[in-house]
């Protein structure tokens, strides 16, 4: 029990960082041939983390040892959730379950790795865009624990390998309102948490509307490539979550090789559709002015809510 | 006698030895000496306080002049537990003093107050009747108050702290006081097992429980009335602060905890709700105000708020689920509660003695004003970091592992048969989600905003490090903080049994699984899972290194300005600057911009000036207009006493009118 879930663990990693470029890869060229550009390809992003890696990475006057560990604490984090959630199957590690709080707060030290890192660098832009970012991820808190709460309530259990499993079992419960509402308000909250749009617009670079890029503005080599990939890890794994929340269908049930086989090919099936629906919708949608996505995210805490009482209530 | 006994006697024989030799001992040598009698003290605290956690029996009987009315100390599991907790902080607290008290800190009366003071906290929690715990809580309020004005009695900003404490410290014991006596009354005595003979059922419990839940917030600080708080905690010297706010406080949770489980266990359902929207609302209010301050012991002080509202909207969940029947998720609330003030004593302290190392290495402690001392005082940034990380829940931190609880309790809490339940349970977690998430923003901001980025002010660009016996008790501090979160295991079991929890087992290798939710956190099998995907990270990043091994030094990005000094950072301020106005009418910001235009033209601005003071809400609303009304009253009263002989017989006459009538009826 404990090596397959292992393997499923190790299987996960693997495809989850091969994979992840390419979903920014599709979203990116998804985006370029709708707004009629040619765009740069689904292999750019891979091309992008080989030449960071071999550049010569720069530090900022006055940047501590945190310009150096936070890229790393960021991925580091961003690749024990890929090994928690069940993406490719649903065989959790025995001692280290993937309870939602937990997968939470490991998502959480990445983002406090990167606001400190903002702060580091001692420029204005840094501190803004760790500013911002760490607003939006106190709003979004309530949003996805909530959420959580919700999807917890029909399993009673927070250990998201165990609803994606009963969700497998009663495929009726997938379409039920609570799930429907909690799925959504979820959604929205991994939009915000990863940094898309309408909450932070990924690809500008204009000092005064950036949150991410803002944060990453000193850092370059292979600092920057561990930014960019734990970053990216970070939206595979949430969109691959959401995606087997609302499609269960074809993960494993059990680590044996043509279950892991056809999870991972399911999976990655699941993230190329998402990445390519992300894609598109950013192409029709504008970035939020900052002080209304506390609206957008209070809108999503209220149908999280609604998902938890609706299922005291209602049922 | 039993050990427990020899302990507690030891306890007064020391704390008044201390007490002495602070009164004695010549300035030279006193902060070393006081240091050292103080530790004692705390020290044999923490044996009785280990012995009384680890079951022993026994006490300490003292007969006093009143005939009939002995004190009596004798703490169970849960007193023992809350003993050694304010040991174990008593003793940082007194090495820290040791580095750290100098000039009016380290006078006779600081010192002695000091001892006093621990000898204080240790008894509440080993009372076994009313008296002996209200000489107690009343030891250690006076205590603290001396210990407040004891470093700047002069200035008004301490006098007017130090009236705010005394202030509220004696509502909290008058509070205290008439809760007791209607126990007492009702039970036929002051003794704890008479006071628990009271049916919890009763009116008569229901009134005592209301008075003694205020006056036990009183203490602990829970909004409304923790007007005192972010008053006292700033002023005090920083060691007397970290025993404040680690130690004392908690008292006030103990105070609740002893109502809830031990005194009246089994109360009606509305008891609980009262907790949990008292705790909530604390949890809310002091997490918003500590984000958007900028002195750092006064954001640390609300930040006390914060967690004393989380234990108590953890009691509050947990008596409430009892009541409904649901004893697992109950169980595991009341663990997760006293997880809760583990947790907050250790990075709570940890984080007030850092604060000290600041304010003695830089002189400042407005956050606006420092910045880069990570680079000057590398082992106080270290100890602050860890202790940033435990209140910022995060993992591996003892703050992760009793948010964790708390949130498994409270969402396996809810039921659809319970209609209060069904309401509150959400309410409840959403609450602690958000108080959770602006916790993290407010110490990314202490912590990135003091000591990364550069100096802001000279005073910061020359700090010091702090001296070896500082450091000690930061470094002990911190340690604390990471072992509680790595082995939460068997620390969860030993609070179980104190507070009569089942259902808490260990896992693993000291992981904590509560059976009665039917969940499990092992944070070792996590840090092996991220040292195992941290391996290859770091085996990549070394190929990469081989090719550039070291990072050349550049000119910050400033839009192709080279002309990027220390002042366009962002400060604390502007860090809060969004949250601020999200949460503009909670908060009610006063802001203040002055534009000086150039003489030539008014199309050249020549200054800007920008001012911004967010003041507390609930003081303005609830307490103003309370001191108007009595300032008022007073200036009015005078005119009852004009000399006037045939007035004074006049109201002689309506008195004893009032009097009689009261009689006949």
């Amino acid at each position: 029990m404990s090596w397959s879930s292992a393997a499923l663990a190790a299987v996960q990693v693997v495809l989850v960082v091969a994979v992840s470029p390419v979903l920014v890869g599709v979203t990116r060229q998804v985006r370029a041939r709708l707004e009629g550009r040619v765009g740069p390809g689904v292999g750019q992003p891979w091309r992008d983390l080989r030449k960071l890696l071999a550049k010569e990475p720069l530090r900022a006057e006055g940047a501590s040892a945190v310009a150096v560990a936070a890229p790393v604490v960021l991925l580091v984090s961003s690749l024990v959730v890929v090994a928690l959630l069940p993406l490719v199957g649903v065989v959790a590690l025995p001692l280290v379950p993937d309870d939602l709080f937990v997968v939470v707060s490991v998502l959480l030290v990445g983002t406090v790795a990167l606001a400190l890192l903002g702060l580091d660098s001692g420029s204005a832009f840094g501190g803004m865009g760790s500013s911002r970012h760490m607003t939006i991820a106190a709003l979004v808190e309530p949003t996805v624990l909530v959420a959580v709460y919700a999807l917890s309530i029909p399993v009673g259990s927070s250990t998201l390998s165990l609803i994606v499993r009963a969700r497998l079992d009663t495929p009726s419960s997938v379409a039920s309102p609570t799930s429907l509402l909690a799925v959504v308000a979820l959604a929205i909250a991994v939009l915000a948490e990863t940094g898309r749009l309408p909450v932070d617009n990924p690809s500008t670079h204009l000092e005064l509307t950036m949150v991410h890029e803002a944060m990453v503005l000193e850092s370059s080599g292979r600092d920057l490539a561990w930014l960019e990939l734990g970053s990216w890890l970070r939206l595979a794994a949430l969109l691959g979550l959401v995606g087997n929340l609302l499609a269960p269908w074809g993960v494993a049930t059990s680590a044996t090789p043509p279950a892991l086989l056809v999870g991972a090919v399911v999976v990655t099936g699941k993230l190329l559709v998402l990445g390519a629906a992300l894609g598109a919708g950013e192409v029709v949608m504008a970035k939020l002015r900052l002080f209304r996505v506390p609206e957008l995210l209070a809108g999503s805490f209220v149908l999280a809510f609604l998902a938890v009482t609706a299922s005291y209530l209602v049922v | 006698m039993t050990p427990v006994g020899v302990g507690l006697l030891a306890q007064q024989g020391l704390g008044g030895l201390a007490a002495a030799l602070a009164v004695l001992t010549p300035d030279r040598a006193r902060s070393r000496v006081g240091g050292v009698a103080c530790a004692a003290v705390a020290l044999a605290g923490a044996v009785t306080g280990g012995l009384a956690l680890s079951g022993a029996r026994g006490g300490l009987v003292m007969p006093t002049a009143l005939a009939g009315v002995d004190l009596t100390l004798r703490p169970d599991r849960l007193g023992g537990l809350f003993i050694l907790v304010v040991s174990v902080i008593g003793l940082l607290v007194s090495v820290y003093g040791l580095g750290y008290a100098v000039g009016p800190a380290a006078s006779r009366t600081a010192w002695g107050a000091l001892a006093v003071f621990l000898l204080g906290m240790q008894q509440v929690p080993a009372a076994a009747d009313a008296v002996s715990f209200l000489l107690g809580w009343e030891t250690m309020a006076l205590a603290s108050t001396v210990l407040l004005l004891a470093e700047q009695a002069r200035r008004s900003r301490v006098r007017s702290a130090a009236l705010w404490y005394a202030v509220m410290t004696q509502l909290s014991f008058v509070l205290l006081l008439a809760g007791f006596a209607v126990l007492a009354a009702v039970g036929g005595g002051t003794g704890f097992a008479r006071l628990a003979s009271v049916d919890p059922g009763s009116p008569a419990a229901a009134v005592a429980f209301v008075l003694l839940v205020l006056g036990f917030a009183c203490k602990a600080g829970v909004v409304p009335l923790h007007v005192w708080l972010p008053r006292a905690h700033p002023e005090a010297p920083s060691h007397v602060s970290a025993a404040m706010s680690g130690a004392m406080v908690n008292m006030g949770v103990y105070g609740a905890l002893l109502v809830g489980v031990r005194l009246l266990p089994g109360g009606p359902g509305w008891w609980g709700a009262v907790l949990l929207v008292l705790g909530g609302g604390s949890a809310l209010y002091g997490i918003l105000q500590a984000s958007v301050t900028t002195d750092l012991k006064r954001l640390l002080a609300y930040s006390t708020s914060e967690n004393v509202g989380l234990m108590f909207l953890a009691l509050g969940a947990a008596l409430a689920l009892r009541a409904s029947g649901r004893t697992g998720a109950a169980d595991a609330a009341l663990v997760g509660c006293v997880l809760l003030v583990v947790s907050h004593a250790a990075f709570k302290t940890t984080l007030f003695l850092g604060a000290g190392s600041v304010l003695h290495g830089t002189g400042e402690r407005d956050l606006d004003r420092l910045g880069g001392l990570g680079a000057r005082m590398p082992w106080t940034a270290a100890a602050f970091g860890v202790a940033c990380l435990g209140a910022a829940s995060l993992p591996v931190t003892s703050g992760f592992v009793a948010e964790w609880t708390l949130l498994q309790a409270l969402i396996h809490g809810g039921s659809p048969g319970d209609r209060l339940l069904a309401v509150l349970i959400p309410v409840a977690v959403a609450v602690v989600a958000l108080t959770a998430g602006l916790a993290l923003l407010t110490f990314v901001k202490a912590y990135g905003v003091g000591f990364l980025a550069r100096p802001r002010s000279p005073q910061a660009a020359q700090a010091h490090e702090a001296s070896p016996a500082m450091r000690l008790a930061l470094v002990a501090g911190a340690a604390a903080v990471v072992l509680l979160g790595v082995l939460p295991g068997p620390v969860a079991v030993v609070l179980a049994r104190a507070v009569g929890a089942s259902s808490v087992h260990p896992v693993g290798l000291a992981g904590v699984d509560l059976t009665g939710v039917g969940a499990l956190l092992d944070p070792v099998a996590l840090s092996v899972l991220a040292a195992a995907v941290g391996v290859p990270v770091l085996v990549a990043a070394a190929v990469s290194a081989r090719r550039h091994p070291r990072r050349r030094t550049a000119l910050t990005w400033g839009c192709g300005g080279a002309r990027v000094s220390p002042r366009m950072q962002y400060t604390a301020t502007s860090y809060a600057e969004p949250l601020v106005r999200v949460f503009d009418d909670a908060l009610q910001p006063v802001r203040d911009v002055e534009v000086t235009h150039a003489t030539e033209s008014r199309y050249l601005v020549e200054r800007v000036r920008f001012r911004q003071r967010v003041g507390d809400v609930v003081e303005a609303r609830a307490y103003r207009p309370v001191l108007a009304m009595a300032h008022w009253v007073g200036e009015r009263a005078p005119g009852l006493q004009n000399g006037s002989i045939h007035r004074y017989l006049g109201y002689s006459f309506a008195a004893l009118l009032a009097v009689l009538l009261v009689a006949v009826l």
